[in-house]
């Protein structure tokens, strides 16, 4: 029996029924993860390994006959030498020494087709660990049309270990990862194995491997060079980047529209119609101002983040991203970041939690920190609903250049470049302080250009979906109810109390001090104190306040808001918004993802004081100029 | 002679890499090792960084990167190689 130290009882051989684990590992871009969506579909869990930033990536596949096995997803290794923490994080799983995470039993290891010779070299390692072994040599389609060849039979006498060629993509030659999955054989047996941790002698040996089991590489894909040309030349590529990036915004910003509206009509016809089957009531209240509301104001940005995620998941599947990157790194460069902190700075523009998520393709550690600090400055999606009712308050709506420019999307453009602005300043300052960096080569792979699949599309789209309902459904809906709590209670004589008295108006009375300066009133306080939160927050708070107010109960918002602000009160509340501290989901997120607490707090304090000065300075500017 | 001095097209066989451990051992496992022919491919608009082709493989390093990896001195003898 295999000694599993440090298991997680599930997989303890000791316990039958628990399904057995397998691992499936392989070289980034060989498409294992594409492999194990197609044989977990959606039957999958995503967790971090304890106490490291890597990614637990835990699915459930159905085999023949009945029964399941976990698939443990690794992350994408060139080789098992334990240097970086994805490295480690493998080579742990795979010695079942991690802990809360079963011990696999069998690995399928993940080769591209195309680039055999190379992605071999893995395979020496791998054998090596002496578990039941498939080797799945994917992107078979790509293999066949590009002229090359492979003796499977023969690889698999020279690996000691059975040979699967499949397309993972297309969903051709999966049986026989299935049948493996229902029954493996014994360990492998290779023919002989290199010395492991030199890398040129185990890549003599991959290539006398593959020339053996007769491996014809493919021709280098036609097309990939042919689209290079274009992609990469000196002003069209520059042109076409800029023309993607003004989709990607556009996409977000107008076309979502319909699909936003539509969910914001659903929820409110939804939230009447559960208002009318209930009585008046505390319940009724909570019910409908704190939860329906409360989560529903975040809901509403789904297709934002949706549209959002399929343009960069188009983006990367078809292999325009890579490419993408390599033209932004010399500009990265100059503010001393690089081409891979490029896709998390532009997820960035939809929510900072995605783009802390995409930092993590940058291997040098300090420029993802880097990038994980200044993410939360760019302005994300949920202080669109911030700047719209600020703005439609205060500035009239005037053409400023004819039908393409009016005033107000002119003040939301100056905010999204302030945000830039600071993220880029604040890059510069880390790169050149604190995090300058050590000399890792900048290094990308290009991948061939494919065509994306829809599949693989909407994997990643219900994957992304699911994230963004489990946050709105725990986190935002505490927060919607303790706010609701807090605005009616305490009781006075048993009745809700007036908003001055409760928790929420001591708590603004509390910090309106510290407010005031910035030109905010108490109700601001407490609603940039929500905005914690969820930055979108505010504006429910704020409508929650003043609908419970008794004076502003007649106005509508915006017209509570400029009795409430004066105009450079609300320059300063914009100001503030575009350099606001990250939201707590931001905050945990950075804690986690950097391994310690001292960069969340750090980015806190920092972004807290440059809102603060940088709102009090637009509240003297603008009191002086009127 | 490193990496930089190859026009697009042109190749060359590598000879060694200046570099710390850490990264010429992860340059190699990606293909770049002594002895291996490297490609010159695109660039990035504005010349850096500038893409290699590797065993098949399609690698983009900054130029800072290319100019440590040195070539060998080709041969006088050896027969014209087209790009």
């Amino acid at each position: 029996m295999k000694v599993c130290r440090g298991c997680n009882s599930v997989a303890l051989p000791s316990r039958p029924r628990a399904p057995r684990a397998v691992a499936i590992v392989g070289p980034p871009n060989s498409g294992k993860s594409t492999l194990f969506n197609r044989l977990s579909g959606l039957r999958q869990k995503v967790a971090n390994y304890p106490g490291v930033t890597v990614e637990q990536r835990l699915g459930r596949a159905r085999i023949n006959g009945g029964g399941e096995v976990v698939l443990i997803d690794l992350p994408g290794l060139y080789s098992l030498t334990p240097r970086s923490e994805d490295e480690r994080v493998a080579r742990d799983v795979l010695s079942g020494e991690m802990r809360d995470c079963p011990c696999p039993e069998a690995v399928l290891l993940v080769l591209d087709s195309t680039h055999l010779a190379r992605h071999l070299t893995l395979a020496a390692p791998i054998l090596g660990l002496g578990l039941p072994c498939l080797v799945v040599l994917n992107m078979a389609d790509e293999l066949r049309q590009r002229g090359g060849a492979v003796d499977i039979e023969a690889l698999a006498r020279e690996l000691g270990a059975p040979v699967a060629l499949v397309s993972a993509l297309q969903g051709e030659g999966l049986e026989v990862v299935r049948s493996f999955l229902q029954r493996w054989g014994a360990a492998p047996a290779p023919a002989a194995l290199p010395v492991l941790y030199d890398v040129p002698r185990c890549r003599a040996w991959a290539s006398r491997v593959g020339q053996r089991a007769s491996y014809q590489a493919p021709a280098p894909s036609l097309v990939t060079r042919r689209l290079d040309a274009i992609f990469l030349h000196p002003w069209w590529g520059v042109l076409i980047l800029a023309v993607v990036l003004v989709m990607v915004f556009q996409a977000i910003f107008a076309w979502s529209r319909p699909l936003t509206d539509g969910v914001q009509a659903l929820i409110a016809f939804s939230g009447a119609r559960l208002g009318a089957l209930l009585p008046a009531s505390p319940l009724r209240s909570l019910l409908l101002e704190g939860v329906w509301g409360g989560v529903g104001s975040v809901v509403v940005f789904l297709p934002q983040i949706l549209l959002l995620f399929a343009f960069l998941g188009i983006l990367e599947d078809s292999g325009y991203l890579a490419r993408a990157a390599l033209i932004a790194d010399r500009t990265m460069a100059r503010i001393g970041l690089q081409g891979k902190s490029f896709i998390p700075l532009l997820s960035a523009h939809a929510c900072a939690t995605p783009a802390i998520l995409a930092a993590r393709t940058i291997e040098n550690k300090r420029d993802r920190i880097a990038t994980i600090l200044i993410a939360p400055l760019v302005t994300c999606t949920a202080r669109l609903p911030v700047y719209t009712l600020v703005i439609a308050a205060f500035l009239p709506e005037r053409p400023l250049l004819g039908p393409l420019l009016g005033t107000r999307a002119a003040a939301i453009l100056g905010l999204y470049l302030l945000g830039f602005l600071a993220a880029l300043g604040t890059a510069w300052l880390l790169k050149s302080s604190i995090l300058k960096s050590d000399p890792t080569p900048f290094v990308l792979e290009m991948p061939p250009y494919r065509r994306p699949t829809l599949r693989a599309l909407a994997d990643r789209l219900v994957d992304r979906a699911r994230i963004f309902l489990r946050r709105a459904g725990t986190v935002i809906l505490a927060i919607a109810v303790t706010m609701w709590l807090m605005a009616h209670l305490p009781l006075e004589e048993e009745r809700q109390p007036p908003i001055e008295h409760s928790f929420v108006g001591t708590l603004g009375r509390l910090i309106e001090p510290a407010v005031k300066p910035l030109g905010f009133d108490w109700k601001i306080g407490v609603g940039l104190i929500s905005s914690l939160a969820a930055r979108e927050a505010i504006v429910g708070t704020l409508g929650a306040l003043h609908g419970l107010d008794p004076e502003a109960r007649t106005l509508g918002l915006q017209e509570a808001l400029r009795k409430d602000l004066t105009p450079s009160g609300a320059v300063a509340l914009l100001v503030f918004f575009a350099l606001t501290m990250p939201c707590l989901i931001t905050f945990g997120l950075v804690g986690r993802e950097t391994g310690s607490w001292k960069w969340p707090l750090l980015q806190f304090a920092y972004m807290g004081v440059l809102a603060y000065t940088g709102a009090w300075v637009a509240h003297r500017l603008a009191g002086l100029l009127g | 002679m490193s990496l930089l001095d190859l026009h697009e097209g042109q190749q060359g066989v590598l000879d060694r890499l200046e570099l710390p451990e850490e990264a010429a051992r992860r340059l190699m496992e990606l293909g770049f090792l002594p002895g291996s022919t490297v490609v010159a491919a695109k660039c990035a608009p504005g010349g850096d960084p500038r893409v290699f082709r590797v065993d098949g493989a399609e690698i983009a390093l900054r130029s800072a990167t290319a100019a440590r990896l040195k070539l060998r001195v080709p041969a006088p003898a050896t027969p014209e190689q087209a790009g």
